[in-house]
């Protein structure tokens, strides 16, 4: 999130598309609630008609998989009728940029496209640049090649009528809500956007979000509060754990995993770190070098030194353009490629798409340890449906962990609240924390290596790794210290201190820090995390804002890209509810994006982007793998013969994978009709930690399948009974829910049914239960992540 | 006694609805209320979040200080995000931790083996540890087809996790990246 849970009550227009908040996030709707007793208007935009549905002032039907085509709607409404924030577009957008002469778009494609690699050579989307290597730009935003006027002509093409016919959401509401959002181009007006994994889970999922992200920068929603782009996250970390990187393409703090071709550290640190020769761009990124050398001496602490690279070479390095996303290492594991396999805290036999190629690559390894709180389907697949285990040669190691509350350390909420968890009771007799195992696991490893030696020892005995686990000395690790005395800035700080902020963080060795991001989390003031402290001054009051309760990343700024929240001279957009003012000598309320002064100071001010190498927000987006901007393809398994908008019907960038177990069907009579996977209030993720607790089995104790009337007439089918749903990749039983909730679409002239079905549910837990819906859902992702596309894909149902 | 929340809530439910109708001529409420706060009073109070999903509700923790287990948890009311308010699972926290159904022993799945069987800490960490060292030495890749060094492990993967805390989440990318694990992943990338 750029805001956060708290800030939605500042909101004029909530917008929940990809997400059923009201029953996975319940908590969230306090605060969307607050804000519709201010008289903020509610909109949902979903496949199902949900608890969030009921809640909504409007709610709106859409085929899954056809937000773009909706959100390209709404981008042409706000265009043609002149509703976007024209002062912040020209000044804080790159709308104004000039595209170079290369950049074009034909029939669903962007230029720079090569069919054999199915991949785009970027270059052709590069900015024309002056000759300072400066963008040009034209703020009056009428150059024919400027960012905005390409917009303008992208989107002209996403009239009422086609996206209606594409999305089966009736004109009527398609203007409705493209009015009312559209309503908060005005400069003290917000809207917000709330989404989950109903937008990213699907082969254009970045561009999903992108697309919403544009509409965002044309009404002015960045850095204000009620305002932003807000990923309602799923798990309790997975905002911290994606901070500290456990995900093959980054180091923590976002920092970037080293290629094969990039042989020394200056070579690495060159390579990931930006230059701009604007003076007004902050490009934060150039501090890049210094996060990078302190990550590396929190890595090997002393032997991290400026002869040896500070240990550059004893992390792994990736083979250039290639993946190793959860995706790719399925499909190796699957083709037998892995040895051994930790599948620590996570459930893929549930989780995954696919979940019957992931349950048959374990079958190949020769060993697995799987660390959880409860038996599940991935540690006990060996005796699961379809496996005899006297053919299973895997060995498997379970080994069971601690419950959050029987152990001490920290949380990343959705809005980046680092928050403390205190030890209430030791865990059960036999059970150890997640932590604990680690420390003893790696020092069982280290120990073997020191006394036997073995190939390359030099990270493992070099890593700098404690005796026993204790969650303060890593916290005070991730945040950071000087490793010897030094003045910086002026100012003189001893050995050992800790690092007040990643400002001070330096390039040359004297610091370490984890995670640049967490520098001032845990500082000589003590651990932030675990402030509960709720003063606030009276302009911090007017929004919501806690800053002395907890911490919040970066430097306890609790709203991003805050800079964006104000005129040139500092003035709020939106006096009423202000997240930053210029008092003419420093910026009050919130932490600030830097603390230079406004705009209206010239060189001495720098611009709101502070993240971004041209400080601008991005409405063209050139470093995306699928186009510099969103454009609506159909996915992988679709209902429809050819795409309405293009003769492109799939993301022209998707890579497919080839296994027997990799099975696609669009437009086939025996998959015809659309499915979508989601939760139950009372289940979490797969289940794991909530299918064992009576109290929420009860609530939610089996498989079911949801269809509309009209198409339980169609197929025979009553309320109740048991049914079978399949996919080419799988089949489940599941118990039919017919229901209003869900109609029939109306997809280029005809009709189209979608069915959804929770993916909450294992065979290992509770007996009949029914099993988990990612054994129906296919193995594909987005180009840019690889995040599987779980959210729509073609199904048959009959009675059983 | 023993009572839980629950029963606490359920009988004084058919308490008030007794005294509705007049049959009882007194309300049991003040008694099993006082009873309820009887059993916290004494307890240790800690504060935590929510496991689950990422609004990052408080919750409050009662432990007992004779037994040291967890006796009750219940929403944290001084919170700002939640206000003391939880949902269906935030509000069974309480029947994670206390949970006849828990792991809490280490098991072993031998090859071809149609069962687990219990094993102490020492002997799987052991055994794991082995594991690892023995497939690391054997397929530890120096340099690739291009020769360029890597210095890498291609025959392990890691995945997980998103329900760790940051200390171990920094803790355990630091560890498999010190192994020289690429394939590493968890809970963000689906």
């Amino acid at each position: 999130m750029t805001n956060h849970w708290i800030d939605i009550k500042n909101s004029d227009v909530i917008l929940i598309m990809g997400s059923n908040a009201a029953e996975n996030h319940p908590i969230s709707f306090k605060w969307v609630t607050r804000a519709k007793e201010k008289g903020a208007t509610l909109i949902h935009v979903d496949p199902r008609f949900t608890r969030t549905s009921a809640k909504a002032d409007i709610y709106a039907p859409i085929r899954s998989g056809t937000d773009i085509a909706f959100l390209g709607g709404l981008i042409n409404y706000i265009l043609q009728n002149r509703l976007y924030f024209k002062e912040y577009v020209a000044e804080y957008t790159n709308a104004s940029f000039i595209v170079n002469k290369k950049f074009g778009f034909k029939d669903g494609l962007f230029s720079g496209y090569d069919p054999e690699t199915r991949s785009y050579d970027k270059s052709y989307w590069a900015f024309e640049l002056d000759r300072h290597g400066v963008p040009k730009r034209d703020k009056s935003l009428k150059h024919p090649r400027c960012v905005f006027q390409l917009l303008k002509k992208h989107y002209s093409r996403y009239t009422l009528d086609k996206v209606s016919a594409v999305t089966g959401t009736p004109k009527d509401k398609l203007k409705e809500i493209y009015k009312i959002y559209a309503s908060t181009g005005k400069k003290d007006h917000s809207g917000t956007i709330m989404y989950a994994m109903g937008w990213t889970q699907h082969t254009v999922g970045v561009q999903n979000i992108r697309a919403m992200c544009i509409i965002q920068l044309l009404l002015g929603n960045i850095g204000v509060s009620g305002g932003g782009v807000n990923a309602l996250r799923g798990e309790s970390n997975v905002q911290g754990s994606t901070d500290h990187c456990i995900l093959f393409h980054i180091w923590p703090g976002y920092l970037k995993t080293p290629r094969a071709s990039l042989k020394t550290l200056a070579e690495y640190n060159k390579k990931f770190t930006p230059k701009s020769p604007d003076p007004m761009s902050a490009n934060w990124w150039q501090n890049y070098p210094k996060y990078s050398v302190s990550f590396l001496k929190a890595m090997f602490g002393d032997k991290a030194t400026k002869e040896n690279d500070f240990g550059y070479n004893w992390m792994p390095k990736l083979d250039d353009g290639k993946s190793y996303a959860w995706l790719v290492l399925f499909d190796e594991m699957y083709k037998g490629k892995f040895k051994g396999f930790f599948a620590w805290g996570q459930n893929p036999c549930c989780s995954g798409a696919n979940a019957n190629k992931n349950r048959e690559a374990l079958a190949k390894l020769d060993w697995l340890v799987n660390v959880n709180i409860f038996d599940n389907e991935t540690g006990s697949f060996w005796k699961g449906p379809g496996m005899d285990p006297r053919r299973i040669k895997t060995e498997v190691f379970f080994l069971p962990c601690a419950v959050s509350a029987e152990k001490e350390g920290s949380i990343t909420n959705s809005g980046r609240w680092m928050q403390w968890r205190y030890q209430a009771a030791k865990p059960p007799c036999g059970v150890k924390g997640d932590g604990e195992i680690m420390v003893e696991l790696m020092n069982k490893i280290r120990e073997l290596y020191r006394k036997e030696g073995g190939v390359f020892p030099e990270p493992i005995l070099n890593l700098n790794w404690p005796r026993e686990y204790d969650p303060h000395w890593v916290a005070k690790l991730i945040n950071g210290y000087f490793t010897r005395d030094v003045t910086i800035k002026g100012k003189h700080f001893r050995k050992g201190e800790q690092v007040p902020s990643f400002a001070y963080l330096q390039d040359d060795g004297s610091t370490c820090s984890g995670n640049w991001l967490y520098c001032g989390s845990y500082t000589e003031q003590g651990n932030m995390a675990a402030r509960r402290d709720k003063s606030q001054t009276e302009m911090q009051a007017k929004i919501g804002l806690f800053p002395n309760w907890a911490w919040c990343w970066p430097v306890n700024r609790r709203i991003l890209y805050n800079r964006a929240s104000v005129d040139k001279y500092g003035r709020p957009w939106a006096p009423q509810k202000p997240v930053i003012r210029w008092n003419g000598k420093k910026w009050v309320g919130d932490v600030p994006d830097g603390g230079w002064p406004p705009l209206s100071y010239g060189k001495k001010s720098r611009y709101p982007f502070i993240m971004r190498k041209w400080g601008a927000g991005q409405i063209f987006g050139p470093g995306r793998a699928d186009g510099p901007f969103p454009e609506h393809y159909e996915p992988l398994e679709c209902p429809v013969e050819r795409n309405l908008f293009s003769s492109q019907r799939i993301n022209p960038t998707v890579k497919l994978f080839h296994t027997d177990a990799d099975k696609f069907r669009s437009c086939d009579p025996r998959y015809p009709f659309v499915c979508s996977t989601y939760r139950v209030t009372e289940h979490w993720q797969t289940g794991v930690l909530t299918r064992w607790l009576p109290w929420l089995l009860e609530a939610q104790p089996q498989l079911f399948v949801e269809m509309s009337e009209e198409l339980a007439r169609l197929k025979g089918i009553k309320n109740g009974e048991r049914v079978v749903v399949e996919s080419p990749r799988g089949k489940l039983i599941a118990v039919a829910i017919v229901t209003k909730r869900l109609k029939p679409f109306k997809i280029l002239g005809k009709t189209v049914h979608e069915v959804g079905l929770p993916w909450c549910y294992g065979w290992r837990w509770p007996k009949d239960g029914g099993d988990s819906a990612n054994v129906l859902t296919p193995s594909v992702g987005d180009p840019n992540t690889l995040i599987p596309e779980t959210k729509a894909f073609m199904v048959n149902i009959r009675k059983l | 006694m023993k009572l839980t929340r629950r029963d606490f809530i359920r009988i004084t439910g058919v308490a008030t609805a007794s005294v509705a109708l007049g049959n009882l001529g007194f309300s049991l409420k003040p008694a099993y209320a006082h009873a309820q706060v009887l059993k916290i009073r004494m307890a240790k109070e800690t504060t935590t979040i929510c496991p689950y999903c990422a609004v990052g509700c408080g919750i409050i923790c009662h432990t007992d200080l004779v037994t040291g287990k967890v006796i009750n948890t219940e929403g944290d009311p001084d919170h700002p995000i939640n206000e003391g308010a939880l949902c269906a699972k935030g509000a069974s926290l309480y029947q994670m931790i206390n949970n006849p159904k828990r792991m809490t022993k280490p098991l072993y799945r031998r090859p071809y083996s149609d069962k687990w069987e219990e094993v102490t800490w020492e002997w799987a960490l052991e055994q794991i540890a082995k594991r690892v060292k023995e497939t690391r030495d054997k397929y530890f890749i120096h340099k690739n087809s291009k020769g360029q060094i890597v210095n890498r492990v291609e025959a392990i993967a890691h995945i997980g996790s998103a329900a760790m805390d940051n200390e171990e989440c920094w803790l355990i990318q630091a560890m498999m990246r010190a192994l020289g694990l690429v394939y590493i992943e968890h809970q963000a990338r689906i």
